[in-house]
C-alpha cells in the first residue's frame, strides 16, 4: 500500500496483569526473546481492573490498539477477576463493533508467568494486524511517531 | 432595582424542556414577577434580531436547551453567550447530547438518505435533499447547514452551570430558578438541580445479588415492582447514573435510561455501566457468557442515549 502505512509503527497500550502477563512479559525480555516494541505495558492488579473507561479513553487518547492480557481462567490470583474481565469484553468488542473500531485493535489474552512465548508471539501479531489497518487517530489526536 | 432579565432557547431539542419549564405550574407566575423573560421563541414573540440588538451581558441568564446539529444552533449559542452573563446548558440534550447525539452513530449523508429517500412515508420521486444554498429564479435560498457531527453546548461556547434530565424534573426546575433569582450561585461549571450521588441511592427497589442469567428488554417481561430492575434482567441505567429526579421511571416500573448522566466523578457513563453491568453476568463459561452478551442489543443506544456527544469517543468512525 501507500508509503505512509508501511512506515507506521502502532502504539499500543496493554495492561498487564502483575501476576501472569507482566511477569510473562518480564520472562520474555530475561529470555532475550525478539518482539515489536510497540506495546507501552501499564501493569494492573488484575485484568478484571481492566475497566472498559480504560480501553475507550486509551483509545480516544490516540492508542492505535489496546492490549489486555492476564491469567488464563481458572488461574486467577483472585479467583474470578480475569471471568469478569471475559464477561466485560464480550458486550465492549460488541460496543466497539458499533463505534467502527476493528476488532483487531483490542484484544483479550491470556498469557501464564511462563509464557514468555506466547507474549512475544501475541504482541508481534498484534503490531502486524496494526500495521495493516493503519492509525486509528481517534479526534484527531496523532499518535506522536516513535 | 429592576428584575434579573432571562432568556429561554430551544437549540436541536423536542420541545420537552420548554414543556419542563411549564411544569412549574402557579409557580411559574411567581418566578414571572421575579424575572422579566427578554426571549422565549417557543412563548413569547421574539425575533432573533431583537437579541442581536441588545447591548452584550445585557440578559442576566440564559436557559439553553438542545444539542447543537445545525449552523443556526451554533449560531444562537454563540450569541446567546455574547449577550449573557450566565449561560446554563438545560436539560440533556445541551449537557450531553442527547437524543440528538444518537446521530452520531452514523452521519449527515446516511440520515439525509434515509430521512428523505428511504422512509415508506417519503415520496420524494426527484430524490431532493436539503442544501444549505439552493438557487431558484427569485434568488438565492439559504437553509442552516446540518452538521454531520452533534456537539453539545460546551464544545461550542464556554458554559456556565448544567442542569441534567430529558427533561428536568419539575421540582428541580423550581430549585434552579429559585437559585438563580437569589443570586446564591454555586461555582462555575456545577451541575445544579440534581444529587451528587447515583440514582440507586433514591431509588426504593431492594437490591439483591444482581446475578444475570439473561437480558430482558422492556417489552419482554413485567418487572416485579418491589426489586431492582438489574436482578430481573433488564438493564437499568441508574448505578452508573446521577440522581435527583426522585427515581420516577422506577416507580412507573420502567428502567433508567440514563437522562441525568454520569455520576461526579465518571469520565464515560456508558463504559461505566456496561462494566457494571456485563461483571454480574451470571456464568463462568466463555459461552454462556457470550450468549448473554448477544442480549445487549444495541450497546450504544443503551449505554450512551443521552450522552453519545459528551463521551470519551463522541461519535462512530466517519
Amino acid at each position: 500500500m501507500s508509503k505512509l502505512k508501511s512506515n507506521f509503527e502502532p502504539r499500543i497500550v496493554g495492561f498487564l496483569c502483575k501476576w501472569c502477563a507482566y511477569t510473562g512479559a518480564d520472562l520474555a525480555g530475561t529470555s532475550r526473546i525478539k518482539y515489536p516494541p510497540n506495546v507501552n505495558p501499564i501493569r494492573v492488579m488484575c485484568s478484571g481492573r481492566v475497566d472498559p473507561v480504560l480501553v475507550i479513553k486509551a483509545l480516544a487518547s490516540g492508542a492505535d490498539g489496546v492490549l489486555i492480557a492476564g491469567c488464563h481462567p481458572g488461574d486467577c490470583h483472585y479467583t474470578n477477576g480475569n471471568v469478569k474481565t471475559i464477561r466485560r469484553f464480550r458486550v465492549l468488542q460488541k460496543m466497539l463493533d458499533q463505534f467502527g473500531i476493528e476488532r483487531d485493535r483490542v484484544r483479550l489474552e491470556w498469557v501464564s508467568a511462563s509464557e514468555g512465548e506466547k507474549y512475544a508471539r501475541v504482541v508481534e501479531s498484534m503490531t502486524e494486524n496494526l500495521r495493516t489497518l493503519g492509525p486509528l487517530n481517534w479526534n484527531g489526536k496523532k499518535e506522536v511517531s516513535s | 432595582m429592576s428584575n434579573p432579565k432571562a432568556a429561554i432557547y430551544w437549540a436541536s431539542s423536542c420541545g420537552g424542556c420548554e414543556i419542563a419549564m411549564l411544569e412549574l405550574g402557579m409557580n411559574l407566575i411567581d418566578i414571572s414577577k421575579k424575572v422579566d423573560i427578554v426571549f422565549w421563541p417557543a412563548a413569547l414573540d421574539f425575533k432573533y434580531s431583537d437579541v442581536e440588538a441588545m447591548p452584550d451581558k445585557s440578559i442576566d441568564v440564559s436557559f439553553f436547551n438542545g444539542a447543537i446539529q445545525t449552523s443556526e444552533n451554533e449560531h444562537m449559542a454563540k450569541l446567546l453567550r455574547e449577550k449573557s452573563k450566565i449561560l446554563i446548558a438545560f436539560g440533556a440534550c445541551a449537557y450531553g447530547g442527547g437524543i440528538p447525539a444518537l446521530a452520531n452513530t452514523t452521519g449527515r449523508e446516511q440520515i439525509f438518505t434515509r430521512v428523505y429517500k428511504e422512509t415508506p412515508t417519503t415520496d420524494n420521486p426527484d430524490g431532493i435533499i436539503p442544501q444549505a444554498k439552493s438557487q431558484v429564479k427569485e434568488g438565492e435560498l439559504t437553509i442552516p447547514e446540518f452538521y454531520n457531527t452533534v456537539r453539545t453546548l460546551n464544545q461550542t461556547v464556554d458554559v456556565d452551570y448544567y442542569v441534567p434530565g430529558c427533561p428536568p424534573v419539575g421540582e428541580q426546575v423550581l430549585a434552579v430558578m429559585n437559585t438563580v433569582v437569589s443570586g446564591k450561585l454555586p461555582p462555575k461549571g456545577s451541575v445544579i438541580g440534581a444529587s451528587d450521588k447515583s440514582l440507586c441511592d433514591e431509588c426504593k427497589r431492594v437490591k439483591g445479588e444482581r446475578k444475570i442469567k439473561k437480558i430482558m428488554r422492556t417489552y419482554q417481561v413485567l418487572p416485579d415492582t418491589e426489586k431492582c430492575l438489574l436482578d430481573q434482567g433488564v438493564i437499568c441505567m441508574g448505578p452508573a447514573t446521577r440522581g435527583g429526579c426522585g427515581a420516577q421511571c422506577l416507580d412507573a416500573n420502567m428502567p433508567c435510561r440514563g437522562c441525568y448522566g454520569p455520576v461526579p466523578g465518571v469520565l464515560d457513563q456508558g463504559a461505566k455501566m456496561l462494566s457494571a453491568l456485563a461483571s454480574n453476568f451470571d456464568s463462568e463459561n466463555e459461552e454462556e457468557i457470550q450468549k448473554i452478551a448477544e442480549g445487549v442489543v444495541d450497546p450504544i443506544g443503551t449505554f450512551y442515549r443521552y450522552g453519545l456527544a459528551r463521551s470519551l469517543l463522541r461519535r462512530a468512525k466517519a
